[in-house]
């Protein structure tokens, strides 16, 4: 589904993706780990589209050229990106600018827009899935809501828009773990057989709630390592102190704590 | 959504829509302005003997004046004796019958959207249509006539309800209370006259659609609305011009009596013709609205000034009855070359009395927006309390955003608040949209609308998406 190859993007002079490989199949779920600083929401942003980087590399969505097309095109194409920091537009109520949004990619693909009764049903199944308070499609997108609300209605717009593959760049930083609960358990009722998820993260706390087929280890602007679950569980315990000092040679190393 | 969404592409290929002109039959008098044109106009209506008196002794007044020149405007000389001063179409419509309406002023409303034939009119609002100078048609008269509300012409109000006129015309803005608002009492053609009866809810939305057709005239209109004790009433005002090289000038003015435990809510959205991208052309748009609230009235201004060159307007309200109660919403978009100085005077009289202000100013290209208000509390006006909030939003980086509040209170128990800001549309705001999948364009219009939220809401029904729709394409292009 996603295929991206040697992926580098830089601000300026600044190198900050330095040749990122990654394939993501249809249904799996791929974790990227990494400490603060790494390139993990640049990865993120590279694939959505953000303005300012400079971009070199390819990255293909269903063989269909991300790196070609705009922001817009790449979301009707099927990428969701969920936020780190969510932004807030006062003034326009959730109803209206998540309809905006779905009705924009349908019609970019061609499709009917969905009518104002259809929509209501879409967004009420949305809502209840990170239990989101009915006067929510009234307000204003992000404005006056709590960290938590603001990353529970990334969900609901994930949910809304139904992505062929959805990257949630830190959707866990600034949650209580009753909130990650909720938030996890609406992740989790989005995958499929036909949807990919790149869930980007700091701790391994949330893959407990989300559990990956894949995790990766961004450091310094490259993946370092790949392996499953076990990758995660073990940063949880030893940190990223294995390859932040000498990362070129990790993937070869044994990795502290194991068994020689 | 969907559907403005549409309408917006649909009309990308011409950013001012209304710019046609109609090929109408006009009677034009010579350019220039004296006494000679004064009689000329008053006996060309009919007027009775104190209406040209009042007249005269506008023109005499205003001889005496000069403009204004401490707005915010850089202003091109107006060469006062070189416009037409009278333009009618020259085929007298009978204003009672629909049937009547010339064909070709009847195409060109059903042009601009705004269909005369009661049947198919948008429902429970009642058209003044205005052209060039004259009320060409009225509808829905027998409805009002019913709950006994008139509402017509100024000049037929001037024939049929001469002592109404007589009372209140001047009472408000009197004729020598600035330069423009003399030249208007000298040589006002027309508009509408609203009157609602002691504690009557006018049935219906009432509405004046304002079009400049003819070449170098001015346009005067001048409008009173005037509401018994109890009485209610919604008004709406509209307003389209051809696309010209020339600018023209509009001097109109506004009166509204609020009498006791009245209300009145007076709604603008102003598209005369803002000139081209270069600045070439445009309504000079020179207007003086004021009302005056009685004991317990209520007065509220709800204006989206997207067109014009030149916007000068301070609708204002004289809160003179004790606990009455004014209120400003404004949003102000000046793109290309507009230039915008709005904003209101709230004068606190009466004790107890209640003023809010919220405007909007957005600019863009070389756009320069300035709010200027006044909230002025009297010696008189006990416990007066005011809040006003000013927003700006810059969309380019040559525009400009001014905001000049003067507060002047005689008064200690008074409380004021005063809320400025300014921002711009950010990266990440678009950026966010983008990435749910809205074109530039629809989000930056959609982000915009949303900076206006508050003022939309104070608009009837069909004039809030008319004005969105307004000013999603006023902001064609705004982006990339």
């Amino acid at each position: 589904m996603l295929r991206v190859k040697d992926l580098t993007a830089s601000i300026g002079e600044t190198l900050i993706l330095k040749g990122v490989d990654l394939s993501v199949g249809a249904g799996e779920v791929h974790a990227i780990m990494g400490p603060n600083g790494s390139g993990k929401s640049t990865f993120a942003h590279a694939l959505a589209g953000r303005d300012g980087y400079e971009i070199g590399g390819t990255a293909t969505l269903d063989g269909q050229d991300l790196l070609a097309m705009k922001p817009e095109a790449r979301a009707a194409a099927g990428l969701f990106m969920g936020f780190q920091y969510p932004v807030e537009i006062p003034g326009v109520n959730n109803m209206y600018f998540l309809r905006t949004a779905l009705n924009s990619v349908r019609r970019a693909r061609g499709e009917d827009e969905v009518s104002a009764r259809d929509f209501l049903a879409i967004a009420d199944e949305a809502m209840a899935l990170v239990e989101m308070k009915k006067d929510f499609l009234h307000r204003a997108v992000n404005a006056g809501f709590s960290g938590g609300e603001k990353k529970r209605n990334e969900i609901v717009q994930m949910a809304v828009m139904q992505p062929r593959l959805a990257v949630l760049d830190e959707t866990d930083s600034g949650l209580d773990i009753d909130a990650l609960r909720v938030i996890a358990s609406g992740v989790n009722s989005l995958r499929g057989p036909d949807r990919s998820l790149i869930v980007i993260t700091h701790y391994q706390r949330l893959l407990d709630y989300i559990e990956p087929d894949f995790v990766h280890v961004l450091v310094n602007g490259k993946i370092v390592k790949s392996g499953d679950r076990t990758l995660a569980l073990h940063l949880e315990e030893h940190g990223y102190v294995d390859f932040v000092n000498d990362d070129l040679r990790a993937a070869d190393r044994p990795l502290s704590g194991a068994a020689t | 959504m969907s559907e403005t969404l549409r309408s917006i592409k649909e009309m990308s290929e011409a950013s001012y829509e209304y710019g046609f002109s109609t090929d109408l039959d006009t009677d034009i008098a010579p350019p220039g302005l004296n006494e000679d044109i004064v009689r000329l106009i008053s006996s060309k209506k009919n007027e009775p003997e104190w209406l040209l008196e009042w007249r005269l002794k506008a023109y005499e007044a205003w001889k005496t004046m000069d403009e204004p020149d401490w707005a915010k405007l850089n202003i091109a000389p107006i060469d006062y004796q070189a416009l037409s001063y009278w333009a009618a179409p020259k085929k007298k419509p009978v204003l009672d019958s629909m049937d009547d309406v010339d064909p070709e002023i009847r195409d060109m409303f059903d042009k601009l959207g705004i269909p005369l034939h009661e049947q198919r009119m948008m429902s429970n609002v009642a058209i003044d249509a205005i052209v060039d100078s004259v009320s060409v048609t009225t509808t829905f008269k027998a409805t009002l006539a019913e709950a006994g509300v008139i509402f017509c012409s100024l000049s037929e109000a001037v024939q049929d309800h001469p002592d109404l006129v007589r009372e209140h015309l001047g009472s408000v803005v009197p004729v020598r209370d600035n330069f423009f608002a003399a030249l208007n009492s000298a040589v006002f053609s027309d508009g509408s006259f609203c009157y609602i009866p002691a504690g009557v809810r006018c049935p219906m939305e009432l509405s004046t659609y304002f079009r400049i057709n003819s070449q170098n005239t001015g346009q005067f209109e001048r409008t009173l609305i005037v509401a018994e004790d109890d009485a209610h009433v919604s008004y709406l005002e509209g307003c389209t011009a051809p696309k010209r090289d020339e600018n023209q000038l509009h001097a109109a003015v506004v009166e509204l009596v609020a009498k006791d435990r009245s209300e009145i809510k007076y709604s603008t959205v102003q598209n005369w013709y803002p000139g081209d991208e270069n600045g070439v052309g445009g309504i000079y748009n020179f207007v003086t609205k004021r009302g005056r609230a009685h004991t317990d009235a209520k007065i509220s201004w709800t204006q989206v000034e997207t067109g014009s060159a030149i916007t000068w307007k301070y609708p204002s309200v004289i809160l003179q009855g004790d606990r009455s109660v004014g209120e400003f919403y404004s949003v102000a978009l000046s793109t290309k070359y507009q230039q915008a100085d709005t904003g209101t005077k709230m004068i606190h009289i009466g004790a107890d009395t209640t003023s809010s202000i919220i405007a909007k100013g957005i600019s863009d290209g070389h756009g320069q927006n300035t709010y200027r208000g006044l909230v002025k509390v009297m010696r008189s006006a006990k416990n007066a309390r005011n809040y006003t909030q000013c927003d700006s939003l810059l969309l380019g980086s040559d525009c400009g955003a001014h905001t000049i509040p003067y507060i002047e209170v005689k008064n200690a128990s008074a409380q004021i608040e005063h809320e400025a800001s300014t921002s711009t549309v950010g990266e990440d705001q678009l950026y966010y949209c983008r990435q749910r999948g809205m074109t530039e364009e629809d989000a930056m219009s959609m982000i915009v609308n949303g900076f206006c939220r508050e003022v939309f809401n104070e608009l009837p029904m069909e004039f809030a998406v008319e004005a969105e729709r307004l000013l999603s394409v006023s902001l064609e292009g705004s982006v990339g």
